[in-house]
C-alpha cells in the first residue's frame, strides 16, 4: 500500500502546516491577509479551517510584526509569519538581520533559541513589475544566523516546512508563486526534508546544472531538450541556500566537469555567484570549461509583456548556454515554447 | 508626590537605586582604563525609572531594554558580576562576552534582552505580550525606550497592534531630552506630547517625574494592575536626565561638549533620584545617617567584589568563536 499521492505545491504547504500545528499548540500563523478565503494562494485553506484561532490577519506592519514574532518566540511560542510577496520583507530587515539572525550568538546562547519561520512568496511575470517579483534569497543568506530555504517540488514544500516548524533557529522559506499549482508526489505523514541538503533531481554525466526554485523547472525543460541532442545533464535542486550543501555540488562537478548555475534572482552578488565561487575555490581542478551563471537580466523587472519575455531566462537560454559549454551548435529559434497558463491578476 | 510607603519599601527602593548608581559609577571609573572594550551607555541619573517600574514586576513578567540598559538589568536583579564580566568580554558575562554592554540578557530574572537598535525591542516586547495574550497568562511585558525611539515608525506599528489585541504591554518612555547630542527641538515639533500620541491609539497614559522613584512606582503599579486585569496596553512617560555623556564614562563638560550646559546638569543633579530617596529615609522614616551608610557600605562591597571577580574571569575560548 503506497502512502504517496500527487499534491500541488500549495496543498503540500497546507498539509505540512496542519501537521505541524496539530503536533505543536505553540505554532500560530500571522501576516497580512493570511486568513482570507484565497488562503495565501491556496496554501492555507486547511490550516484556516482547522485552526481559525491560530491563523491571524494583521495590519500592514512588517517590521514590528517580525519583532512581535521574535518576542513571541522568546516567550515560548513558535510563530509562522507569512508575506504574500517577499518584497515586503525589506520592511522587516532590521528585525530579521539585526536581531533574529543574531539571537543565539549575540546573547551567548543565554537568551535561548529563536524558533521563528518566515514565509515569503516570490512573484514572476504577468506584469507584476519591479517591486512584486524580486527573489531575495541572497540578501538573507548573506547573514550568519539565518537559514534560507527554497523548496521546488511539493514533497520539499512540505518537508522543509516541517523542518522549519521544528527548527531551533530562524528559517526563511522563499516559495515561488509559479510553483504553486505544480503537482508532484508527496508522502503522507511526517516526512521532513533536512535543511542544508541539496537534491540530485536528475542524474547525468556531461554537465551539472545547479538550480534554485522555479529555475529547476526551466532546467528540467532544457535538460529534456538537451537529452534529444545527446547531452546528459545532471540537475541539482539546491533547496537550501544557507546552509549551502557544498558536498553535493562538488561531487556533481567532479563527475561532469561543467557547471551552469541558474538562479531566480540576479547573478551579481547572488546565489549563482556564490555557487560559482565555491566551485572555483574547491573544485577548480574538476572544471573543463568556465562556469556559467544565469539569472534575471541585470535591471529592475519590467511590466510590458515583451520586455518581461526578454527579462527572464527561458529553458532555451539554458539549453543554448549548455550547448555553448559543449561546443554543440544550437539555434534558439527552433526551441520549444512553453505556455504559461497563469490567469491574472495574481 | 508624597506617597505613604513603609520604611521597608522605601529602603528597598533606595537600596536598588544605590546599587545601580554605584555599579554604574564604579564601572564607569574602570571603563576609563580602556579594558572594557564595548561602547557603554551609562544610566547614571535615570535610576528611579528602572527601579520604580521593575519593583512592580515578578520574574515571569518580561522586560526589554535598549542601549542604555544596565539600569533595567540591575533593577530586575540581574547579576552584577555577569554584567561586569560582559563589559570585560569574559566567558562569565551574561551573554558570554558575545553581546557587550548593549546586548544583555538574564532570562531567569525576566530580563529577556536589550538591543542597540532604536525601537527594535518595543516590538519584541509586544511579542512577549502577544504570547501571554494567546496563552491567557497573567503576565506583563515591559518595554523601556527613550523618547528618541518615539521618532521611529516601529513604535506606532506596535502601539496599533497592542491596542487592537489589548496586549498586556507597558510602554515606558524614559524622556531624558537628548538623543545623543540632539535636543528635542531638533527632533520633535513644538508642543509634542508623547502621551497624546499614545492616546490616539486609545492607549491610557500617565506622565510622571522620572526622578521620583515612588511616583514612578505608583504610576507603574496602577498601570500594571490595570494591564493584568485585561485593560490592555498602557504608556508611562518618565521625565529624567542622563548625567554622563551619551556613550562613555565622562561628563560632557569634561569632554568640552557644549550641546548642553553644565548649569542644566547641575539643576538636574539637585533633583538626584538617589539623594531624594535617601532624604526620605532620614527625614520621613527616622533612619539615621549611620544606618543608611551601613546599607551603602554593604552594597559597595558587593559591587567591588563582583567587578574584581569579573576582571579575573576567564576569556571565551577562541575555538568557540563560531558556536552560538
Amino acid at each position: 500500500m503506497t502512502t504517496q499521492r500527487n499534491l500541488t505545491y500549495a496543498a503540500a504547504i497546507d498539509e505540512a502546516t496542519c501537521l505541524a500545528m496539530e503536533r505543536d499548540n505553540d505554532i500560530f500563523a500571522f501576516g497580512i491577509g493570511v486568513d482570507y478565503s484565497s488562503a495565501v494562494f491556496g496554501s492555507m485553506h486547511d490550516a484556516n479551517a482547522r485552526f481559525p484561532d491560530r491563523v491571524m490577519d494583521t495590519p500592514a506592519m512588517e517590521n514590528s510584526l517580525t519583532g512581535i514574532a521574535i518576542g513571541a518566540a522568546a516567550a515560548g511560542k513558535r510563530p509562522l509569519m507569512i508575506h504574500l510577496r517577499n518584497d515586503f520583507m525589506f520592511l522587516a530587515v532590521d528585525q530579521l538581520v539585526n536581531l533574529a539572525a543574531k539571537w543565539r550568538h549575540m546573547y551567548g546562547g543565554k537568551a535561548g533559541h529563536l524558533p521563528i519561520t518566515v514565509r515569503g512568496i516570490i512573484g514572476r511575470g504577468w506584469g507584476q513589475g519591479a517591486t512584486h517579483s524580486q527573489s531575495i534569497q541572497s540578501l538573507f543568506a548573506h547573514f550568519p544566523g539565518l537559514n534560507v530555504v527554497m523548496p521546488t517540488v511539493p514533497a520539499d514544500a512540505k518537508g522543509l516546512m516541517l523542518s522549519a516548524l521544528t527548527a531551533e533557529d530562524p528559517v526563511i522559506i522563499l516559495e515561488h508563486r509559479s510553483l504553486y499549482s505544480l503537482e508532484g508526489p508527496v508522502e503522507e505523514g511526517w516526512i521532513p526534508t533536512p535543511i542544508g541538503k541539496a537534491r540530485v533531481a536528475r542524474e547525468g554525466n556531461d554537465v551539472t546544472i545547479v538550480a534554485t526554485s522555479f529555475m529547476l523547472v526551466e532546467a528540467e525543460r532544457a535538460a529534456d531538450e538537451l537529452a534529444k541532442m545527446g547531452v546528459s545533464v545532471e540537475i541539482i535542486d539546491l533547496r537550501s541556500i544557507r546552509p549551502l550543501d557544498h558536498e553535493t555540488i562538488l561531487a556533481s562537478v567532479a563527475k561532469t566537469g561543467r557547471l551552469l548555475v541558474a538562479d531566480t534572482s540576479w547573478v551579481s552578488f547572488g546565489v549563482a555567484s556564490e555557487v560559482a565561487a565555491i566551485v572555483s575555490e574547491l573544485g577548480f581542478h574538476h572544471l573543463k570549461a568556465p562556469i556559467v551563471r544565469l539569472g534575471m537580466a541585470d535591471c529592475p523587472a519590467p511590466v510590458s509583456h515583451v520586455l518581461e519575455q526578454a527579462f527572464y531566462p527561458k529553458p532555451s537560454t539554458i539549453t543554448a548556454r549548455v550547448a555553448g559549454l559543449l561546443d554543440i551548435p544550437y539555434t534558439v529559434e527552433n526551441a520549444p515554447t512553453y505556455v504559461d497558463n497563469f490567469r491574472g491578476p495574481y | 508626590m508624597a506617597l505613604k510607603s513603609s520604611t521597608e519599601t522605601r529602603l528597598d527602593f533606595y537600596r536598588r537605586m544605590y546599587l545601580i548608581r554605584r555599579t554604574e559609577e564604579m564601572l564607569a571609573e574602570r571603563y576609563k582604563e580602556q579594558e572594557m572594550r564595548t561602547p557603554a551607555h551609562f544610566g547614571v541619573g535615570q535610576e528611579a525609572v528602572a527601579v520604580g517600574v521593575c519593583s512592580t514586576l515578578g520574574t515571569k513578567d518580561h522586560v526589554y531594554s535598549h542601549h542604555r540598559c544596565h539600569n533595567h538589568y540591575l533593577a530586575c536583579d540581574g547579576d552584577i558580576g555577569q554584567l561586569a564580566a560582559e563589559l570585560y568580554g569574559r566567558e562569565t558575562g551574561c551573554a558570554r562576552g558575545r553581546g557587550g554592554s548593549v546586548h544583555l540578557t538574564q532570562k531567569d530574572k525576566g530580563f529577556i534582552i536589550s538591543s542597540a537598535i532604536l525601537g527594535q525591542t518595543v516590538a519584541v516586547a509586544a511579542g512577549s505580550a502577544f504570547a501571554f495574550h494567546l496563552d491567557a497568562k497573567p503576565y506583563v511585558a515591559v518595554t523601556f525606550f527613550g523618547e528618541a525611539a518615539c521618532e521611529e515608525g516601529i513604535v506606532y506599528e506596535t502601539m496599533n497592534f497592542a491596542a487592537i489585541h489589548k496586549l498586556p504591554l507597558l510602554f515606558v518612555c524614559e524622556n531624558n531630552g537628548y538623543s545623543t547630542e540632539s535636543p528635542l527641538a531638533a527632533r520633535q515639533p513644538e508642543g509634542t506630547s508623547l502621551c497624546r500620541r499614545a492616546e490616539s491609539f486609545s492607549i491610557p497614559t500617565m506622565s510622571v517625574d522620572g526622578n521620583d522613584v515612588e511616583a514612578v512606582h505608583a504610576a507603574a503599579a496602577a498601570l500594571t494592575e490595570s494591564i493584568r486585569k485585561g485593560g490592555g496596553p498602557a504608556f508611562l512617560e518618565c521625565s529624567t536626565y542622563r548625567w554622563l555623556e551619551h556613550v562613555g564614562p565622562y561628563f560632557d563638560h569634561e569632554m568640552q561638549r557644549t550641546y548642553r550646559t553644565r548649569e542644566e546638569l547641575e539643576a538636574w543633579q539637585k533633583r538626584c533620584p538617589v539623594a531624594q530617596q535617601r532624604t526620605r529615609l532620614i527625614d520621613d522614616c527616622s533612619m539615621t545617617d549611620t544606618a543608611v551608610e551601613e546599607v551603602e557600605q554593604d552594597i559597595e562591597r558587593i559591587i567591588e567584589d563582583a567587578i574584581t571577580a569579573a576582571k579575573a574571569a576567564p576569556w571565551p575560548d577562541v575555538e568557540q568563536l563560531m558556536k552560538g
